[in-house]
């Protein structure tokens, strides 16, 4: 009797405490199916007619569309190019060790610790005068050196976890190094490779200090765009909803999906 | 031969190296550079070496502390609130329970939502005192509704932190967990031990090593927080709420003040640096 009422209190309160902690999702989400007169009611309204209404308007109104595809080329693209450099430098790292490995590794992770305002005037400058301000290259070039070393670090724990066999067959083969890494490391490892680029993609889409301070109009992400957004438009509140719905609903069903692997990058494989 | 295979494994790591070289090496020169000069954004050329003048203003200026006594306030109170309770809800989630699965899929999503909206979200439609739900709430028990972010700027903008990072918290602790050695567990019950005891030296001890990656990596992130500030409070009201990284901001692309805003970012990188010495040394002993 006794341990049931306890897993009874165990199943109440963490579900409890789960609602508590998505409630605002919940209802960034349910707003966003109101219209502007329900979202305003006296009394919170937790029951309505739901409508796409809202959404509409905000696609139609707001250049939605262009911030998206921004967002969506930025990441897909500084994913990609940190993953280029990531995988050959993290497959060396746990394949053909030295003695600087260790130090290199260190050092990689030591340039993530700097704070991006350290560095923001001097940036600012030198895409001034490269013309790289407001532009997507520019945001991309960021996003891919502030997320290389914790994508190297991941992949050099899995790469570290295959099977030793699978390689030897290849070097009695005598294949070279490349066809190695290209043939069998990236294909054998290839749910890692995977879950490393989803988490690039969720940082990048988030990422907020240096699209805030280095793009405008031209270039700006979801993420800058929702910065704006809640400033003018903060009063309306369905449309607010509904454009943040659309901002955060794609990459938290890349979060879900990556949720495994995600404690491994965010601990530098630490913490698995 | 050996030659030729060396130079195959320089191909493979150089492009990495050389980009985070050039990544690190160039933005911090030119910071300490123009750490030392008159420089304003406005007309580039009127520029001229001032020796320690940009630091020594910054020492001077009020705002200065007051923004570093800030910055300590978010760093200690937010690892505070997620490290306890991320470590308690941990143990909560980690028994056996109905939907255990979706409660963690539940619990780990603000973490998974952009600054710029959480904000948005919290500021506009929780805590507004004229019509946010908090509001509601409070009323509806009959309280006085509270101005969040008039009377309590610093807090509203921990609570908005805490809600983002305690999933944090909570996932890698819960990860640990799993891998907890449940033999020594059952060895300690069997000798008598009781729950508390069993926690107290057996979990806690196995978690001591998450636990501090966990403070270490939310330092880092709460020394630079920004957006958060940037679409809440601006770092007002006056400067309630302007942490070091929102000062710098506010010099370099408000008042267009590059040397003092280099200078204040070579402050911030030698505090982070503090920081960053120990988690490294800490996760050099994860490589084989």
């Amino acid at each position: 009797m006794n341990k049931r009422i306890k897993k009874i209190i165990i199943f109440l309160t963490a579900w409890l405490i789960a609602l508590i902690m998505f409630f605002p999702i919940y209802w960034m989400i349910s707003s966003g199916f109101k219209n502007e007169v329900d979202v305003f009611s006296k009394k919170p309204k937790f029951l309505f007619e739901p409508t796409l209404n809202t959404f509409l308007t905000v696609i139609d109104q707001s250049d939605y569309f262009h911030f998206a595809l921004n967002s969506i080329i930025i990441s897909i693209s500084a994913t990609a190019f940190s993953l280029l450099l990531a995988i050959p430098a993290a497959y060396v790292m746990s394949y053909w060790p030295t003695k600087r490995t260790k130090f290199t590794m260190l050092w990689m992770l030591s340039t993530n610790m700097m704070p991006a305002v350290g560095v923001l005037m001097p940036l600012f400058i030198i895409y001034k005068t490269l013309n790289l301000l407001d532009t997507k290259l520019g945001l991309i070039i960021i996003f891919a050196m502030v997320n290389l070393p914790f994508m190297v670090w991941m992949l050099y724990t899995f790469f570290s976890e295959l099977p030793f066999e699978i390689l030897e067959a290849s070097r009695v083969d005598g294949a070279g190094i490349y066809k190695e890494l290209i043939l069998i490391v990236i294909p054998a490892s290839y749910p890692g490779v995977v879950s490393t680029a989803l988490l690039s993609l969720i940082f990048c889409w988030n990422e907020s200090f240096w699209s805030i301070n280095l793009s405008a109009a031209n270039s700006a992400p979801l993420t800058a765009f929702m910065a704006s957004f809640s400033n003018n438009q903060g009063l309306f509140w369905a449309k607010l909803s509904a454009a943040s719905t659309m901002t955060v609903i794609p990459i938290m069903l890349i979060g879900w999906l990556a949720q495994k692997h995600l404690v491994r990058g965010l601990t530098f494989g630490a913490v698995k | 031969m050996r030659n030729k295979h060396n130079f195959q494994i320089l191909t493979l790591i150089a492009p990495s190296v050389i980009c985070l070289l050039i990544w690190m090496i160039v933005p911090l020169l030119l910071a300490i550079n123009f750490s030392f000069q008159d420089f304003y954004l406005q007309d580039l050329s009127k520029t001229g070496y001032v020796g320690f003048k940009n630091y020594f203003y910054l020492f001077n200026e009020r705002n200065f502390l007051s923004s570093l006594i800030t910055t300590l306030i978010f760093v200690i109170s937010i690892i505070l609130f997620t490290v306890t309770l991320g470590l308690a809800l941990s143990v909560l989630l980690n028994q056996d329970f109905y939907g255990k699965g979706l409660t963690r899929i539940l619990v780990i999503s603000p973490f998974l939502v952009a600054p710029t909206v959480a904000a948005g979200i919290w500021k506009l439609m929780l805590m507004s005192p004229t019509f946010g739900l908090f509001k509601w709430v409070s009323k509806s028990f009959g309280y006085n509704p509270i101005d969040w972010f008039g009377d309590l700027p610093l807090f509203s903008i921990i609570i908005i932190v805490c809600w983002q990072w305690l999933p944090f918290a909570l996932l890698i602790l819960l990860t640990a967990l799993q891998s907890l050695p449940k033999d020594q567990v059952e060895a300690a019950r069997i000798d008598g031990a009781n729950e508390l005891q069993i926690f107290i030296s057996i979990t806690i001890n196995h978690l001591k090593r998450p636990i501090a990656i966990v403070i270490m990596l939310e330092t880092i992130f709460v020394l630079n927080l920004f957006a958060h500030i940037y679409s809440t409070t601006n770092g007002g009201p006056g400067n309630a709420t302007t942490n070091l990284p929102y000062l710098i901001y506010q010099k370099a692309l408000l008042d267009y003040d590059v040397g003092g805003a280099a200078a204040g970012g070579i402050i911030a990188v030698i505090f982070a640096n503090i920081v960053a010495f120990f988690l490294l040394s800490f996760l050099s002993k994860n490589i084989n």
